[in-house]
């Protein structure tokens, strides 16, 4: 393992659409700038696929995010398997009748005769100072309604595994991507990599609290985890990776075994996917709790433009530090 | 290049077939309505039948059809077995979507209903999609996408047709100008004079018509080619079809915003009177062969309405199913 291939988060969204798109020719692209004239996405994601893949499998859209997403509704019905690209998160609050009215009901409302398996890829994140409409994590949105799956991942290898998951699975998934760490490197997977939906990942095991996350502030756990095992604490770290629908099990079984749970997420903090789990624990662990289930996230405001107000908006690593102390004393 | 067939005695005869059936369907689901013995939102197509006729009648079962809540007459012109309407209708485990769905939510793929939406304007850029998948298929089919007057003014039809001109889809923007869009006349919500002006807006892949839908003829005519355009390439179709809504908006509405005159001169040039004379002047169906039309539609109703009350209601598990496909 020496020679380890490391790919970066960008590249490992370009390897599974690359992926998917070879093995199966119903997989489409569809976006704003997707194509190679505009150079392959605002992001690069796609540089080289239209190239590869021709003209008809990826198309570069005008700026009409409702006609991105009908599009890819449309041609779901018609046995298509396509990928949209919404350039920033915010976005997607033009296409929110697509989503949530049409992708997410229509398997249900006709009695299951018809299904949209189509993936909506997406970025966002704040720390890049693009201010209030480029930054939300407005996945409890999506969460919020059945018949969506919404999906972060936490490294490049699971970047792979998890779109390559999304674009084959017969729901329409939400594909997050987070803006600030898309150089970050990580270990590559091996080729045709894919991760199951809807089940999460004990990636660290502990005794003495868990902490459950998804996608960025993963990062900031794992050196925190190795920080407290210096101390002698044992965490134990759980990646949910789908958020909706959500692996209950997973999380109800390290806690009961760990009796602490701190949640953490980038989203803010009020009616989140934090609030979500945290009630999951208390209807399903509440006997084995030691401590309050401890929520982290970013302030209830409008991601603000001033770095120094950026920052201080972010969930902080050192909330999470003082939020894992704070169960292992019992309050 | 054949020359395009010409409306005929005999097309006339199926225009009118159809549409009575329609009305047939239409007025006994009403009359379920009134007695009790069904409640639900209905939003009656009385008065539009010819469009959905010709609709019907220029395509084949595996063209694609994306219609509204507003959308009895095209899923029936599309070919639906009535059971499965009618059972969707009352709520049955028989219905289209196993009651799950409802009127306004009708889908039958084997027919080509691919998607019944409930809000306006929304199935213009799932008809694109529909297209497109044609489009790379090389599949030849055809995508109607059925609106009122009222959707032309909502964001989503511009972003539709302007993605369909670009790509040039094989998609039939089928507007059903019926003067009103719920309770606001056309002109008070509408600047331009004809939906169909607007598609010059599109440029030169878009083509855009303007027609009397109540015309058995001239809606045969321009559906006829709006098809042939669409089948062979050449690009969507921005087609009006003038009409009246003469239920209403909704079943039980008092049509109270509708001038009395208005509303009498439409009832007076109600299709299924005027083309039932057009059909026994061009002898195309005599004034008895009509009655039996009529009352083999009503036998057919009746069976369905009967199947339907019979009918069991959905298992209550089915609220929890069919919100997500099989784990992957």
């Amino acid at each position: 393992m020496s020679e380890e291939k490391m790919i970066t988060f960008t590249e490992a969204y370009t390897r599974a659409l690359d992926e998917a798109m070879a093995a199966d020719p119903t997989v489409l692209l569809l976006g704003e700038d997707i194509g190679d004239k505009q150079g392959g996405g605002v992001f690069k994601v796609t540089a080289g696929l239209e190239g590869k893949f021709g003209s008809e499998r990826v198309r570069t859209t005008p700026i009409s995010e409702q006609a991105i997403i009908g599009a890819a509704i449309g041609a779901s019905l018609a046995g298509m398997r396509p990928v949209a690209e919404i350039m920033f998160m915010n976005f997607i609050t033009v296409a929110m009748d697509q989503i949530v009215n049409h992708a997410a009901k229509l398997r249900f409302m006709s009695g299951g005769l018809t299904s949209v398996p189509i993936t909506i890829r997406t970025r966002t994140g704040a720390g890049t100072g693009n201010g209030g409409q480029h930054s939300d994590m407005l996945e409890a949105w999506f969460a919020h309604v059945p018949g969506i799956k919404v999906v972060v991942p936490s490294s490049p290898a699971e970047a792979v595994g998890l779109l390559r998951a999304c674009i084959e699975d017969d729901d329409p998934c939400l594909f997050i991507e987070d803006g600030v760490t898309r150089v970050v490197k990580g270990a590559a997977p091996p080729p045709d990599y894919k991760i199951p939906l809807g089940k999460a990942h004990v990636e660290r095991e502990g005794n003495d609290v868990t902490v459950i996350s998804y996608g960025r502030p993963l990062a900031d756990i794992r050196t925190l985890a190795d920080q407290f095992a210096e101390e002698g604490v044992s965490v134990e770290v759980v990646d949910i990776r789908t958020i909706s629908p959500l692996d209950v099990d997973t999380i109800v079984k390290s806690v009961c075994k760990t009796g602490r749970a701190v949640i953490a997420h980038e989203a803010v903090r009020s009616f989140g996917v934090g609030a979500e789990i945290a009630a999951q624990i208390q209807e399903h662990a509440f006997s084995s709790l030691k401590a309050p289930v401890k929520r982290v996230a970013s302030k209830d405001s409008t991601v603000p433009f001033a770095r120094v107000l950026e920052n201080h908006f972010i969930y902080q690593p050192s909330d999470i530090e003082l939020s894992i102390r704070q169960v292992l004393e019992g309050k | 290049m054949t020359a395009a067939k010409e409306f005929s005695a005999a097309d006339l005869a199926a225009m009118y077939h159809k549409a009575l059936y329609i009305r047939t369907v239409d007025e006994g689901i009403r009359g379920m309505l009134r007695a009790g013995r069904l409640a639900l939102a209905m939003h009656p197509p009385t008065g539009q039948e010819m469009i959905a006729a010709a609709m019907g009648l220029h395509l084949e079962q595996s063209d694609y059809l994306v219609t509204i809540y507003r959308g009895l007459h095209d899923q029936l012109a599309k070919g639906m077995p009535l059971e499965l309407v009618v059972g969707e209708y009352f709520g049955r485990a028989t219905g289209a979507c196993k009651g799950k769905g409802g009127p306004m939510h009708i889908t039958h793929p084997a027919s080509g209903v691919m998607v019944t939406s409930g809000v306006v304007g929304s199935g213009m850029p799932i008809a694109n999609g529909l297209g497109w998948a044609s489009q790379i298929k090389g599949d030849g089919r055809v995508t109607v996408t059925c609106f009122g007057d009222g959707a032309s003014n909502i964001g989503a039809f511009h972003e539709a047709l302007n993605l369909a001109a670009v790509w040039k889809l094989p998609v039939i923007f089928l507007c059903a100008n019926n003067r009103y869009g719920e309770m606001t006349t056309y002109a008070d919500a509408t600047a331009c004079e004809k939906v169909a002006d607007r598609a010059a807006a599109y440029g030169p892949n878009m083509a855009g018509v303007s027609v009397d839908g109540n015309d058995p003829e001239a809606i045969w005519t321009a559906m006829r080619d709006a098809v042939a355009r669409a089948r062979s390439g050449a690009g969507p179709t921005l087609l009006e079809a003038h009409t009246f809504r003469l239920s209403g908006h909704y079943f039980g509405d008092a049509n109270t915003y509708i001038p009395k005159d208005e509303m009498a001169e439409a009832v007076a040039k109600d299709p299924i009177k005027v083309v039932r004379e057009q059909v026994i002047a061009a002898g195309a169906a005599s004034a008895e062969e009509i009655d039996g039309w009529q009352a083999e539609f009503q036998a057919q109703l009746d069976a369905a309405i009967e199947a339907a009350e019979a009918a069991p209601f959905p298992a209550l598990e089915e609220v929890e199913m069919d919100v997500y496909g099989v784990a992957s």
